[in-house]
């Protein structure tokens, strides 16, 4: 049922339109309708409560154009636009990389590869705070895990990972951040992989098609607009995340390594420029907007189903 | 030419070269064990190590004992004075988080996929658009909003925000996975005069079930995940969660990492014992419907 799903590789659509079924037959009479519209109201609810609302309210709150104008003025500003950029570029396009050949090594046969997938998705299942507080100590330049090593194993003195360079310290961040969402986006592509038949590789294994030409041939092809729906969520995903950034650095040294989401709360909570905040984040508009619709249409009509 | 043949030409490097390629996977799942092992290595040290031993060069505790653990159940240190009351404050909302979700988001699907409601499409989109829409985006007006209704401090304003960002999800899975169940099911309880809330619960619900066990799990994890939403709107010590009293400590001027830590593996345990129990319903339902990492 669910490999069968993920990706539905290039089925006509007309089946599935053939497939939609009325739902109660001959309509919904009155009391049923009711009892149908009154199912609906809790949800309907907590969208305009909880969603709706608090959109309209942070589109108000950040209406201003002199908060923009500010924003631009401000390094601290422009230093994290570069960050988040950053951030999304190499750390969402690395993980999906790296997911994507992750996945096809799990592909492997054998007794170990299961037990090893087992510990592989630990971190996806640790809760974010306590993964990202022990990473912020294993980097403590004194006496942290990794500096200890490096000193045990070849008696240099590591790095001071967090506490003078933007880059080692949003290097730092990106590979934390790499640790603790790839397994969920293996395991995805690992389901995609295991819904392409079989038979596809055997035929090509006759023709002769093996290792690099499997992949490109067979493989990514299939693979290919799972890999994209993938990459574009993972990206709006991050360009929310706030655990990785607010705990492994702290957006230090010297704020420079904030990104959007953490700089929002600093500036509303910090402070106490709520409105200046709300401009921080209703910045990433020109980013989201688009992505958003491409995702919406998507999800919607594509022939991939997550 | 037959196959055979061409195997045989081919036998005397091939199984050499499937030697070397097994070293090479073994050594590769070599990397990934240490890559993935390697932060909670380093909680579990600090955890076992006593306080003086943290500010060593140790890789290993010269004298691993339990202590922090004790002293984190029972609160035997000031910043752990309410751990308990804030852990049963984490399953409090982790609860009711998966209760809501779970309610609400059957709800509207059955409505949406079974009764096929006109205009359910625009419910349909209202979720996707929901889940597409970064949580921490809206941590800023949602704060001011709960302040203004007087829900500060108050655990029900964070199950409210974990409800509304885990429904979206539970309305993908509960109609996808609702399309493999037949409709005729419905249709003939109607037709022995069973109502629609009947048919809900007598009919949907339990033929629902592994759908339900898979979104529980994932609002759970959501939940446990959470961080932001709890500590803006939960800043008393009572009314705080453990991920909130965790960070405290974090940015108090001594942080005893070795409590530190433990508190971290204790609160860490439930997540992960309930993601080992149902990770086979987890990875099917995600690949049914995606969730927000």
């Amino acid at each position: 049922m669910a490999s069968a799903s993920v990706l539905e590789v290039s089925r006509p659509t007309i089946g599935r339109r053939l497939r939609r079924r009325r739902g109660f037959r001959g309509g919904l009479g009155g009391s049923e309708y009711a009892w149908a519209i009154a199912f609906c109201i809790p949800y309907v609810g907590v969208f305009i409560a909880f969603v709706v609302f608090p959109v309209l309210y942070g589109l108000w709150l950040g209406h201003e154009p002199s908060l923009y104008l500010e924003l631009f003025d401000d390094p601290i500003y422009q230093r994290t636009v570069v960050n988040t950029i950053l951030y999304l570029a190499i750390g969402v396009n690395l993980k999906m990389f790296l997911a994507l050949l992750l996945s096809g090594y799990f592909m492997r046969k054998g007794w170990w590869i299961k037990g090893l997938l087992m510990i592989f998705v630990l971190p996806w299942a640790i809760p974010a705070l306590p993964a990202f507080i022990s990473i912020h100590w294993m980097l403590n330049t004194q006496w942290g895990l990794i500096n200890n090593l490096l000193w045990e194993l070849f008696g240099i003195d590591g790095p001071g990972w967090l506490d003078n360079s933007r880059w080692l310290a949003l290097g730092a961040v990106i590979v934390s951040y790499i640790w603790k969402n790839l397994p969920f986006w293996t395991v995805i592509l690992l389901a995609g992989r295991m819904a392409i038949p079989q038979e596809l590789y055997e035929a090509a294994e006759v023709d002769g098609a093996t290792g690099l030409r499997r992949f490109l041939h067979i493989s990514f092809p299939l693979l290919a607009n799972l890999y994209l729906v993938c990459t574009l969520l993972s990206t709006i995903f991050t360009l929310g995340e706030f655990n990785a950034v607010n705990f492994v650095s702290g957006g230090g040294p010297a704020l420079t390594t904030h990104v959007l989401a953490t700089l929002g709360i600093r500036d509303a909570f910090e402070l106490a420029r709520p409105q200046l905040g709300v401009a921080a984040v209703l910045s990433a508009l020109p980013l989201m907007i688009p992505l958003v619709i491409t995702l919406m249409h998507k999800l919607r009509t594509s022939d991939v189903e997550l | 030419m037959s196959a055979a043949t061409i195997e045989t030409r081919r036998a005397p490097n091939y199984r050499l070269r499937r030697w070397w390629r097994e070293i090479v996977a073994l050594l590769l799942g070599l990397v990934i064990v240490v890559w993935t092992l390697a932060p909670i290595y380093n909680m579990v040290m600090v955890a076992f190590e006593s306080h003086n031993d943290i500010f060593t060069s140790a890789i290993w505790p010269p004298d691993p004992s339990a202590y922090s653990f004790w002293v984190v159940l029972t609160g035997g240190y000031w910043y752990l004075e309410y751990f308990w009351h804030q852990y049963v404050n984490s399953l409090y909302i982790g609860f009711w988080t998966v209760f809501l979700t779970l309610t609400i988001g059957s709800m509207v699907s059955y409505s949406i996929g079974r009764m096929r409601i006109r205009y359910g499409w625009l419910l349909t989109n209202a979720a996707l658009l929901t889940y597409l829409v970064p949580a921490s985006f809206l941590a800023i007006p949602f704060y001011r909003m709960m302040q203004a209704y007087g829900l500060g401090n108050n655990v029900w304003s964070v199950i409210a925000v974990e409800v509304t960002f885990a429904t979206p999800y539970a309305i993908f899975i509960f109609q996808q996975y609702g399309r493999s169940i037949p409709l005729e099911l419905d249709e003939a309880a109607r037709i022995d005069g069973a109502s629609p809330i009947q048919v809900y619960f007598r009919i949907y619900l339990p033929l629902m079930a592994p759908a339900l066990v898979a979104v529980g799990t994932y609002a759970l994890l959501l939940a446990w995940n959470e961080y932001l939403y709890q500590f803006l709107l939960l800043s008393d010590k009572r009314s705080m969660t453990v991920p909130v009293a965790l960070a405290q400590f974090l940015n108090s001027d001594e942080s005893p990492w070795n409590y530190m830590m433990a508190t971290a593996i204790v609160y860490a345990v439930p997540p992960v014992v309930i993601y080992y129990l149902f990770r086979g319903r987890m990875t099917a339902g995600l690949t049914m419907g995606g969730v927000k990492g």
